[in-house]
């Protein structure tokens, strides 16, 4: 067993350092939620693939640098103590990529990666619809075969920053006689422009307006727009689920940094420890670390880098709490001032506790809720009976 | 880097893991909650014979060098079955003579180094873990460290001593841990700055062995509660299919899957030496105390009634999983310590 980093991590780790030092900007961008923020971002982006740190883990030919799970890590660890700021195009980077890598053509890889790479294209995920969550195989949107391609039809829900977004990814109905909700469905990348869509805004819970429902009225899609074979885009979209819970979407070092911002501003308070309030810093930061730890074991494993199966379940139930137990306790530490929206004149210095709050709030909703990773956890890993549910 | 256990430290589990299975522990710990103490002796030498305390100590006294990742381990199996007995004391008592001896006064770990890594006795200790030394009434040293309380010391000297026996055995909420006051005076075996520092090293030693002996307890009760919730039915299904009961019990997984990492990345640090040791070592111990703690709550009422009566064996662990929270470092006093994680890093 061995925590310490070879000459290369180091290198790389001394790098992207010195490479973000100079580059993250030193204010913070606007909001990604908002259009002004989402363009911002977008050049972020841009300027991210120019040093070549955009997609750290993608082979080189797609303008990534090949890293392994572990560089990534140690990437993601400066990225976020650097204060960069948040990835707009991370539906397409840490679900439609790992999914184009499994399951993609290599036209399809050559087509779309270098774009989502630069910032060119950001990707939407289409998944939900208002009748279909949780039980996403009950979707009801349709493709229909049409002379070289499919006609998407239906109302695709909650897709995070669609309303800015250039291209979406989803899935459809598109062999009615199938005989279970899970066959028969096809997987689908379309244009957001395209004839036929309409995005519909949606104001989040603090009011900014990226999220957006999608309707969809015989929207054509060629073949090569299909990604795997049609009919069979569940097997499809459960890869892209198993990179939606783990690790990779959200990254330790994300809650690292977060940890040590924690920590300042509980010495800053010059408290004791002491309290429950003191007891929940300390297992704040204690899981931070499990969840580190938990990053490098996984990085460690022989074998696929992170196998997509029920164990990702685990670490969506983890992170996702921790970003919240992170946030809240930072909000209450802050007493009267924790009620300051990020925007606010006396908004708390080094702040963003605000909007890591609003954002922490989803994560056991979004990616699968916990119920069900709780559902996969028990039934999948511990070996549990199904029960009434599907 | 690479996190994660070699193919030879996953076998050292699997043997212990094998052995305790067939070794017939749980009556075993039975007997030994009741003061008999021969099978849990019997079973003492074996896991002894297994190495289980080698790693605690240099070769030159019996060991086999400082390995907090085997020590890590090897107590995981031990919790997982229950092992009776004061397992821990003598990892730390180990650890302590053999810093000492690296400080020069080695007399000591010649004495005991060698019996103990090899079965032949039982070494406890009372030290900044508290008043108290585990089953001192089987141990053939109790060893004693007085001075000011805390690792930075005082002005006040550190003395190690070798009790000349104890008072009454008390019980605790785990009925097969029975603690006792060691008497005053006996031989003073060192003193001055060495013994303070011997202390505190064999304390984080202490700390590390209980966590993972912890997250063993927090499986064992996982695993036999994962068993009946897939054998009990109610209402026509087995409850292991509801999802109160099945959320409960994923919850459980994810608190002990997350408690491991800081459990082997503690090991590593201690195996380094690394200044950040201390604070890994409390965050491991407050995690896996946690998970083996929430785990044997979720167990009891799993359970049912059955699972709160004595004679399931279930109560083995339930109580266990209570005593090792406050064993060598209560919660509070952790996470105080583990709030410095990332100072060093
Ligand atoms: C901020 C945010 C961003 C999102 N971004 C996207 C996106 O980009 N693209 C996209 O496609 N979707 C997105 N979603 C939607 C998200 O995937 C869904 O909200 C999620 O799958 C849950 O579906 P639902 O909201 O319909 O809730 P429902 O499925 O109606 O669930 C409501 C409640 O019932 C519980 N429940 C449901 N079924 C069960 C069960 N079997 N057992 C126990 N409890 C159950 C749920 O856990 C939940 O607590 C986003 C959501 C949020 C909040």
């Amino acid at each position: 067993m061995d925590l310490g980093f070879t000459a290369v991590e180091r290198s790389l780790r001394a790098e992207a350092r010195a490479w973000l030092a100079a580059h993250v900007p030193p204010e913070p961008l606007a909001s990604l939620e908002t259009e002004a923020g989402f363009a911002q971002h977008r050049a972020w982006e841009r300027t991210l693939h120019e040093g070549r740190w955009s997609v750290v883990s993608w082979p080189r030919e797609y303008g990534g640098r090949g890293c392994s799970l572990l560089e990534w890590l140690v990437f993601e660890e400066e990225y976020h103590a650097a204060g960069a700021p948040a990835r707009v195009s991370q539906n397409g980077v840490h679900l439609l990529a790992p999914t184009l890598f499994a399951h993609g053509t290599d036209e399809q890889r050559a087509r779309v990666l270098p774009a989502m790479a630069g910032g060119g294209t950001v990707w939407a995920q289409a998944w939900s619809e208002p009748e279909a969550g949780s039980d996403l195989a009950s979707l009801r949107s349709v493709a229909v075969r049409t002379e070289g391609g499919w006609l998407l039809s239906g109302h695709k829900a909650w897709s995070s920053r669609a309303a800015f977004a250039d291209r979406a990814f989803g899935l459809f109905r598109s062999h009615p006689g199938a005989d279970r909700p899970h066959h028969g469905l096809t997987y689908a990348m379309f244009p957001l422009d395209a004839d036929g869509v309409t995005v519909r805004p949606v104001g989040r819970l603090d009011g900014k307006p990226a999220f957006a429902e999608l309707l969809l009225d015989d929207v054509f899609v060629p073949d090569e727009d299909i990604i795997g074979e049609p009919g069979r885009g569940w097997r499809v979209a459960m890869s892209t689920a198993g990179a939606e819970r783990g690790v990779t979407l959200r990254s330790p070092g994300r809650f690292t940094a977060a940890a040590r911002r924690l920590v300042t501003l509980w010495r800053a308070a010059g408290e004791p420890l002491d309290g429950a309030l003191g007891d929940r810093v300390a297992d704040a930061v204690i899981r931070a670390r499990a969840y580190q730890l938990h990053g490098y074991a996984q990085a460690s494993r022989p074998g696929p880098a992170d196998p997509a199966g029920a164990e990702s379940s685990l670490t969506k139930v983890f992170w996702s709490e921790l970003d919240l137990a992170l946030h809240e306790t930072a909000l209450d530490l802050l007493g009267p001032r924790g009620e300051l929206a990020d925007t606010a004149g006396e908004a708390p210095a080094g702040g963003g506790w605000a909007d890591g709050w609003t954002f922490a709030l989803a994560g056991p909703v979004y990616a699968g809720t916990n119920e069900i990773q709780r559902d996969v956890i028990g039934e999948r890993l511990l070996g549990l009976p199904k029960g009434r549910r599907g | 880097m690479r996190f994660a256990l070699d193919a030879e430290q996953r076998a050292f589990g699997r043997v212990l893991d094998r052995m305790l299975s067939a070794a017939g522990t749980p009556a075993a710990v039975r007997a030994w909650a009741r003061g008999e103490h021969g099978p849990g002796l019997a079973l003492w030498e074996r896991v002894a014979a297994a190495g289980v305390f080698q790693p605690a100590a240099p070769e030159a006294y019996g060991g086999a060098g400082l390995l907090p990742v085997e020590l890590s381990v090897a107590f995981v199996e031990l919790g997982r079955h229950g092992v009776p007995g004061p397992l821990v004391e003598t990892v730390a008592a180990l650890v302590l003579l053999g810093r000492l001896a690296g400080a020069g006064e080695a007399a000591p770990a010649e004495e005991w180094g060698p019996r103990a890594c090899a079965g032949r006795a039982r070494l406890t200790l009372a030290a900044a873990g508290g008043p108290y030394a585990l089953d001192a009434d089987v141990a053939d040293a109790v060893f004693v460290v007085d001075g000011p309380q805390g690792a930075a010391g005082g002005a006040g000297r550190h003395t190690l001593r070798l009790a000349p026996g104890h008072g009454p055995v008390q019980p605790s909420l785990d009925p097969a841990r029975r603690l006792a006051r060691p008497h005053g005076d006996g031989e003073l075996l060192a003193t001055g700055p060495a013994v303070r520092d011997a202390a505190a090293h064999a304390a984080e030693w202490a700390a590390l062995a209980t966590a993972a002996q912890a997250l063993g307890v927090g499986h064992a009760l996982l695993d036999r509660t994962v068993a009946y919730a897939r054998r009990r039915t109610q209402f026509g299904a087995a409850i292991g299919s509801f999802q109160a009961v099945k959320h409960r019990l994923a919850d459980t997984l994810v608190d002990l899957e997350f408690a491991r990492p800081l459990l082997l990345g503690a090991a590593v640090a201690l195996a380094g030496d690394d200044p950040g040791t201390s604070a890994a070592v409390a965050a491991a111990k407050a995690a896996a105390c946690d998970a083996a703690y929430a785990a044997a709550r979720t167990a009891l009422q799993v359970h049912g009634a059955i699972g709160y009566t004595a004679e399931y064996d279930l109560s083995l662990w339930i109580g266990k999983a209570r005593a090792l929270r406050s064993a060598w470092g209560t919660p509070r006093e952790c996470r105080a310590k583990a709030l410095g994680l990332y100072d060093g890093l």
